[in-house]
């Protein structure tokens, strides 16, 4: 499986995202800057977390607008499998890839500990090797993660299986919900579930180290479906 | 011409800082305050001197940048 790892000022988890990539593929995954507004031939794009622009306006409102969005919208519409995480999920809701909006943290904190995932799709070509409702451990980090979509979108995507992952209660101490997010939910796919969102941080639940290998699910399965 | 861009947070969106500001007031004795709402007030300088054309050169900037219109309102005042 080929990819490409979409790079902002102020992106943080490139590297850890290039780790992941790595270890479920075997091949490194193409950085590309955001300037560029070219990619090249990849079977995966993904846009990882930090503070692309400082968050200036909106999180992930100035990356939406970069010259290698509009590369990043023409391959995701031509059906290139899309991923963002955390600040890369911001990103694809500012860049209307991706249903609802991510706000401030209820209780307005920046949140950063274990969270437990439930998955609630196991039919698409990112989640294909879990099996159905099962939970996964994996850490959150944000300011801005509270999804908030309306009425009227939050029954056209729960009726059309588009809710990916939602926080529920495991191991993780607190909260199931760490930031408010409407319906508990973490994670969301576009309608074709070829663009995959999520708030927490898969690609940080991929070593031992990390205290958790949970993630590597995500990647290996992944990687299987697009090889 | 001068612009200001209004952009409020649509009614019905949880706005913890606004949650934040009427309990601060609160705590400061301004016990009738029912809601707080925060938003943003972005003022532009603008070239255009015709008045419909910088509202709709406004009002693009609006839709493609300065409001995210899934969780915000926005609202356009020009000054000659």
């Amino acid at each position: 499986m080929k990819s490409a790892v979409v790079v902002f000022p102020g992106t943080n988890r490139d590297r850890d995202m290039v780790r992941a990539l790595e270890g479920a593929s075997g091949q490194s995954p193409a950085l590309v800057w955001h300037k560029h507004s070219e990619i090249p031939k990849v079977d995966l794009i993904v846009l990882p977390g930090g503070f692309a622009h400082g968050d200036y306006l909106r999180a992930g409102a100035m990356a939406a607008r970069s010259p290698v969005m509009r590369e990043v919208v023409a391959r995701a519409e031509s059906g290139v499998p899309v991923l963002g995480v955390c600040n890369g999920f911001q990103a694809l809701t500012e860049a209307g890839l991706l249903p609802g909006a991510l706000l401030r943290n209820a209780d307005l904190r920046f949140v950063c500990r274990t969270v437990t995932l439930r998955v609630e799709n196991t039919q698409t070509l990112f989640t294909g090797r879990f099996a159905a409702g099962e939970t996964f451990d994996t850490p959150v980090a944000h300011m801005d993660g509270n999804y908030f979509i309306d009425d009227e979108g939050h029954r056209r995507i729960a009726g059309n299986d588009q809710i990916a992952f939602r926080y529920a209660d495991g191991a993780a101490a607190g909260p199931a919900n760490p930031n408010g997010a409407l319906d508990d939910i973490a994670g969301v796919f576009n309608e074709t579930k070829t663009v995959l969102g999520l708030m927490p941080h898969p690609e940080d639940a991929t070593d031992p180290l990390h205290g958790g290998t949970d993630g590597r699910k995500l990647f290996d399965g992944i990687v299987e479906a697009l090889s | 011409m001068k612009a200001r861009v209004h952009v409020t947070l649509k009614p019905g969106v949880l706005d913890p800082q606004g949650k934040a500001i009427e309990h601060a007031l609160d705590t400061l004795g301004f016990s009738g305050v029912e809601e707080a709402r925060q938003g943003k007030l972005i003022e532009l300088d603008l070239a255009e001197s015709d008045p419909e054309r910088a509202r709709a050169q406004v009002e693009e900037m609006c839709r493609k940048l300065l409001a995210n219109t899934v969780i915000e309102n926005y609202a356009i005042e020009l000054e000659a």
